[in-house]
């Protein structure tokens, strides 16, 4: 059986140059950036200018990105790195953050700091006022808002929010893991976080920018790597590799294509379904598809075992699926966010695939539904 | 897929075998565990014997590692909020009712043949596998499914299945029920299963240690319903006061073991009564009965009863199953009554009917 991968936003695969590239470090840049001889400054080098190509997707300066190990120490090094350094400090976030963002808050919370999280509106868009608002409220030292959430591929206004924390004196870091590659860099905010393996890179590598001027509080103690502020030998091919996928051109109309391609073919052929977060700004290669009466878990199961790898909620420790939080958030009832699944496209994609992923849609959903329709009412505790 | 097969595989050695006796006979499957239980729901309950149990992570791991190990597709299923609901709840509501609920039997009429079910017919499994201890064979003269206990009746599981209909016997195999323990061990070491020397659990998946008591007091804990409203006394059954407790839901007909009284003679549990909590103990002798009334029936290989018939009836698992003959009552109820006497009829405890190695059907004892 063929297997097609529309969960990009998971993971994406390894694109072949930076394959290439990193097969070629792994091989030969074995030295240690810290060394001072031939073999520490070969791999100095290339770290350098892995650092000047990201500086330039990210429109910085290079000696604003700190290297990590990805999406959740770089979230985890923006919120306690400020934050410990802001005792007390009221932290303003959205109820539609990644958990790397979350549970960092909470543990936050339990180390004094007052966190307010906003709600999105029903579109799971978190508007400029209402970070205004929540900022006026509550004393506030830090906001932290993702760029494109990863369930739904909603873009936040983040601009318009950077202008709102700049006039309140508020220090704003952004979760970019999803957006990085595929949007612009946003104007204005403070700290931003990627992650390599969501566009092209492998997993393990990952960075924060943090604004010239911005101090940080290691959260590992160990040598002084990257100018004190994060501690552990460099992962020098994983950087290589992180600094070439920066250079990758994203096709995002072609991405945008198949994505309507799929949206529309889904829509027109399947009664009652919708598109989560529909009305406002995404991620071209994202649509979250609410089906009526389906378990998301069901079909995710059943499209993979027709070839085609899709998710649905996020899968707890277990590996079970537990209902999105984010599409709570939006005012979904457990029952509409349990019966949605999300595609995310990348370039790996082609029409074929998304023509016959719309076939599997379409089967499975009949199916699904015909089993609905004669699902009985548990009659519970008929004998308590 | 018509011909795919769902297995209900838990990280336990009978599941595992199941799974890969199937796959071997070149039978289409898909392996699926059903995730029922946080097991760090009631954090009080956490000690380091907890965390090999059922729907644990390591269960879950055991169960990946067989699949990868005979290399079919798997997946864990959240079912926890259907448990809560269907077992849990009733469960827990049972107990302080002053009944002795048996969970396993609710969770496979309502979640392993019932949830599980649909769930494999949502992704396209026309039958599903389980490591059950229970022969199922389709008799043409009857057109009934017919039920029959395990070849090795040590581990005969026909006591937790007597709830499942017609429907769901249709399209379950179990393929271990014609098979002994000894040889399910050597076939899981033929496979060289991951999990071949991983140890049996007898216990309630849920409750850790076997210690309802514990459970039932953080639960509600939890669920904000105060304990303390619970106490009340132990009486004897000569209207004797022997002492105080702290909840009857603590305690089950034919408890001996735990009452905090001493006394010459051994002292059992006889009744609960849940409104006065009361707890009343006696003799052993007290515990005796000869009948019983089963409610909610469910018929299995027997279309239903129409007349007295001579049955062995189980009154709960392991117990040697015990002549008696039993009765259609006319509101669909049936009253056993047994040739000898028999320890400890415990409301809220199935009562299941058998004809030689046939399960008849089964119900709930009053």
């Amino acid at each position: 059986m063929r297997h097609s991968y529309f969960d990009y936003n998971a993971t994406a695969p390894v694109a072949p140059e930076v394959l290439r590239t990193l097969a070629e470090s792994l091989g030969e840049v074995y030295g240690n950036a810290s060394s001072i001889h031939y073999f520490g400054q070969r791999a100095r080098q290339r770290v350098e200018a892995a650092r000047r190509s990201l500086a330039e997707l990210l429109a910085c300066d290079s000696r604003e990105i700190v290297f990590l190990s990805g999406g959740t120490e770089s979230d985890n090094l923006a919120l306690f790195g400020t934050a410990r350094l802001r005792p007390g400090c009221g932290i303003v976030t959205s109820a539609i953050e990644h958990p790397a963002v979350l549970s960092a808050c909470a543990r936050l919370e339990r180390e004094g700091h007052p966190v307010t999280y906003i709600a999105p509106d029903s579109n799971g868009i978190v508007s400029p006022d209402s970070v205004a608002g929540a900022i006026a409220a509550n004393p506030t030292g830090i906001a932290s808002i993702m760029h494109a959430n990863n369930e739904t591929g909603v873009v936040q206004p983040i601009e318009a929010i950077a202008a709102v924390c700049r006039q309140a004196g508020v220090l704003l870091h952004v979760d970019g893991v999803q957006a990085a590659g595929k949007l612009d860099f946003p104007a204005g905010c403070d700290l931003y976080s990627i992650s390599g393996h969501k566009f092209g890179a492998p997993k393990g590598v990952g960075a924060l920018y943090v604004r010239k001027g911005i101090a940080l509080d290691p959260i590992l103690y160990g040598g002084r790597h990257e100018r004190e502020r994060r501690a552990g030998t460099e992962n020098v091919p994983g950087i290589i590799a992180l600094g070439c996928a920066a250079k990758l051109s994203y096709d995002s109309a072609g991405i945008a294509a198949l994505r309507d391609r799929l949206e529309a073919g889904v829509l027109s052929r399947v009664p009652a379904c919708s598109v989560n977060g529909a009305a406002a700004p995404r991620l071209p290669n994202t649509t979250n598809i609410r089906f009526d009466g389906i378990e998301g878990e069901a079909m995710t199961i059943a499209l993979d075992l027709r070839g085609y790898a899709v998710s649905s909620g996020s899968a707890c420790s277990s590996g079970a699926v537990e209902p999105s939080h984010v599409l709570l958030a939006m005012g979904l009832t457990p029952e509409d966010a349990r019966s949605s699944v999300r595609f995310s496209l990348g370039p790996g994609n082609t029409a074929d695939e998304v023509d016959g992923l719309i076939e599997a849609v379409i089967e499975c959903a009949a199916h699904l539904r015909r089993i609905s329709a004669t699902f009985r009412p548990q009659e519970l505790a008929t004998h308590a | 897929m018509p011909d795919l097969i769902a297995v209900a595989m838990s990280g336990g050695v009978d599941s595992s075998v199941v799974a890969a006796l199937l796959k071997k006979q070149g039978l289409n499957i898909a392996g699926l565990t059903m995730q029922l239980w946080n097991q760090r729901r009631l954090p009080e309950l956490q000690t380091e014997k907890t965390t090999g149990r059922c729907c644990s992570l390591d269960d879950v791991y055991d169960a990946r590692r067989v699949a990868e190990h005979i290399g079919v597709p798997y997946y864990v299923v959240n079912l926890e909020r259907q448990f809560e609901e269907s077992v849990v709840e009733p469960f827990v509501s049972e107990y302080l009712a002053g009944r002795t609920p048996i969970p396993c039997t609710l969770c496979n009429t309502f979640i392993k043949f019932d949830q599980f079910l649909t769930l494999a017919d949502s992704v396209g499994a026309g039958a599903i596998a389980t490591g059950h201890y229970a022969r199922v064979s389709y008799n043409d003269e009857s057109g009934r499914q017919e039920m029959r206990t395990a070849i090795d009746f040590s581990k005969d599981q026909t006591y937790f299945l007597w709830g499942l209909t017609q429907t769901q016997l249709a399209r379950t195999m179990f393929p271990l029920g014609e098979m002994n323990k000894t040889e399910v061990r050597a076939l899981a070491a033929e496979f060289d299963l991951p999990v071949a020397n991983k140890a049996e659990s007898y216990e309630i998946c849920f409750v850790p240690n076997g210690d309802y008591a514990a459970f039932m007091d953080a639960y509600l804990k939890q669920k904000g319903i105060a304990a303390d409203a619970v106490a009340g006394a132990i009486m004897h059954e000569d209207g004797r006061e022997m002492g105080r407790h702290t909840g009857a839901h603590h305690f089950t007909v034919g408890q001996r073991k735990g009452l905090g009284i001493a006394n010459p003679e051994p002292l059992y549990v006889i009744a609960t009564d849940p409104k006065s909590q009361t707890v009343t103990v006696g003799s052993g002798d007290a515990l005796l009965r000869s009948t019983l009334t089963a409610t909610d029936l469910n018929w299995v290989s027997w279309p239903g009863l129409s007349a007295p018939a001579r049955v062995n009836v189980r009154i709960r698992n392991r117990h040697l199953p015990a002549a008696a003959t039993i009765y259609p009552l006319q509101d669909g109820r049936v009253e056993a009554r047994f040739e000898e006497p028999q320890r400890a009829i415990t409301p809220g405890q199935g009562a299941v009917f058998y004809s030689g190695d046939l399960v008849v059907g089964g119900g709930w004892i009053e």
